[in-house]
């Protein structure tokens, strides 16, 4: 048995964008523990919901993350129109699911980025996010904005996109599919990239489902597990099955994510061929009562939305869990006896969202 | 690029931001906006750092590491807050665990507004934070 030593990792570490802290315990270059201590971006946004009413905690609700920030949105949407018992318009369902995709889309390629970031493949890093780029410009073009776009409002979408840009959106799509190919090849193939990634971190199946792992690091598991196929927005319209993987490893799981990069551009392809014409949102008035639970798949995983409302403008309470607080434990485990060096990876392959999970 | 007086090394650190500002400083050094031909270089060690990007507001728990980090910055340094959130806590501001922005906490020389703020106006913040070092430099 070797020496025990305990590094710390983080709050402010050059792979991480936000702040976590680690306090890895180590025998030699193994790690055998990992405690976690978090708390550094703590706001208290869903006390938030006493001080802002129902129409107005949407922008909150889309700030809990900058990343899958539209996903936030239309999750607390859909709970809050659930309660009240709107449906929304059909072109509605659809815009919604457009967007959500070109976020997965762009979350997803953020992720790669940052990965290849982590093994030192700086030019692959500059690649994903030069690809990324050409999504942020799909969504100045129909939203106004880059990363935080505020068109979800209770009752439907703020903006109707033109079957122009609907149609240009598809060329710009098929266009960027061929670049994308080359560098998931780089990713899946490439002989250095590889020895990183295949057979680091592995969570076998039962583990992945004990520690209830959700998102891509459960489907790379080869947990068949995806909100969307329980059909909620224009879902239930669209041809789509989870994708999945066996491996469990890190390279699984940038293989279960670049699948899921081409099925999203599929997915909005799918919504533009069959996108109904028609209003875009319903006017909502007077105020919720009830509670509801929404559940729907974002980037990284499973969120849960829970709203109570009481009669008033002001709601009782809102709850979100997040993905990547159901893959903390999951990270826990696949540090367990790994090496020093593999940690930076391991912590990216669950693609944290620090923000989401501490709000 | 007799214009460029320093090739100003940045340390980014993230408050409580929600990831919004970090992914366009991100973005500033990708591609489209590279920012790495006139010098600049993120980089994550404090004392190579001349200028500390700050998005998010500051918390309880993270004012020790933000004051750490400053501190540790050699001098002439400059504090650039990134998006509204780190100018005066933004929409955050009633939120029972944010503090304020994050001149409550160390002095800040240039405020980027946005919420997210755009890469382009990142960019300008870094520049006019030059003129400041240069200012700074010059009264050591």
């Amino acid at each position: 048995m070797g020496n025990r030593t305990i590094v710390p990792f983080g709050p402010q570490h050059p792979v991480l964008p936000e702040p976590i802290h680690l306090d890895l315990v180590l025998e030699d270059e193994r790690v055998i523990e990992a405690i976690p201590r978090i708390g550094y971006i703590h706001r208290g946004l869903e006390k938030l919901v006493e001080k802002k009413d129902y129409q107005q905690y949407v922008y909150v609700a889309e700030r809990i993350c900058g990343i899958c920030s539209f996903m936030h949105g239309m999750g607390y949407c859909m709970s809050i129109e659930s309660i009240m018992e709107v449906e929304i318009p059909e072109r509605a369902k659809f815009l919604r699911t457009i967007w959500a995709e070109l976020s997965r889309l762009h979350s997803h390629l953020l992720w790669l980025g940052l990965l290849a970031d982590a093994f030192g493949f700086e030019s692959l890093f500059m690649q994903s996010w030069k690809l990324r780029e050409q999504i942020l410009d799909i969504f100045e073009e129909t939203t106004g904005g880059r990363v935080i776009f505020s068109v979800c409002e209770v009752g439907g979408v703020k903006k109707d996109i033109s079957s122009e840009t609907l149609n240009k959106m598809k060329e710009v799509l098929t266009a960027m599919e061929k670049e994308l190919k080359e560098a998931a090849a780089v990713f899946l193939n490439d002989s250095t990239v590889k020895l990183r990634t295949k057979g680091v971190g592995v969570l076998s199946r039962e583990a992945a489902f004990e520690l209830g792992a959700v998102g891509p690091m459960a489907r790379a598991s080869g947990i068949e597990m995806d909100i969307r196929s329980q059909g909620y927005a224009a879902y239930n319209q669209l041809d789509f099955k989870p994708i999945t993987d066996q491996g469990g490893d890190c390279y699984a799981r940038t293989k279960v994510r670049i699948g899921e990069l081409f099925q999203s551009i599929d997915l909005i392809r799918q919504c533009i061929a069959i996108i109904p014409d028609g209003e875009v949102k319903r006017k909502v008035t007077g105020n919720p009562k009830g509670e509801h639970f929404t559940r729907l798949e974002q980037p990284r995983g499973e969120v849960l939305y829970y709203a109570k409302a009481n009669g008033t403008k002001f709601l009782d309470r809102v709850r979100v869990r997040t993905p990547t607080f159901a893959n903390v434990p999951a990270l826990l485990e696949t540090l367990k006896n790994c090496s020093l060096a593999d940690v930076p990876i391991l912590i990216l392959t669950i693609d944290p969202c620090i923000s989401c999970t501490e709000r | 690029m007799s214009v460029v007086k320093k090739s100003p090394w940045i340390l980014h650190y993230d408050g409580t931001s929600c990831n919004g500002c970090d992914i366009e400083v991100l973005a500033c050094l990708t591609p489209l906006y590279d920012v790495e031909r006139f010098g600049i270089i993120n980089t994550g060690n404090p004392k190579h750092a001349d200028i500390l990007l700050i998005t998010g507001s500051v918390n309880e728990q993270n004012i020790p590491v933000v004051k750490q980090l400053y501190e540790q910055m050699p001098d002439p340094k400059a504090v650039v807050a990134v998006g509204i959130c780190a100018t005066s806590g933004g929409i955050f501001a009633e939120c029972y665990n944010v503090v304020g922005g994050v001149g409550k906490v160390i002095p800040v020389d240039v405020y980027v507004p946005g919420c997210a703020a755009r890469p382009e106006s990142i960019i300008d913040g870094v520049v006019k934070a030059l003129d400041i070092l240069e200012v700074k430099r010059k009264k050591r």
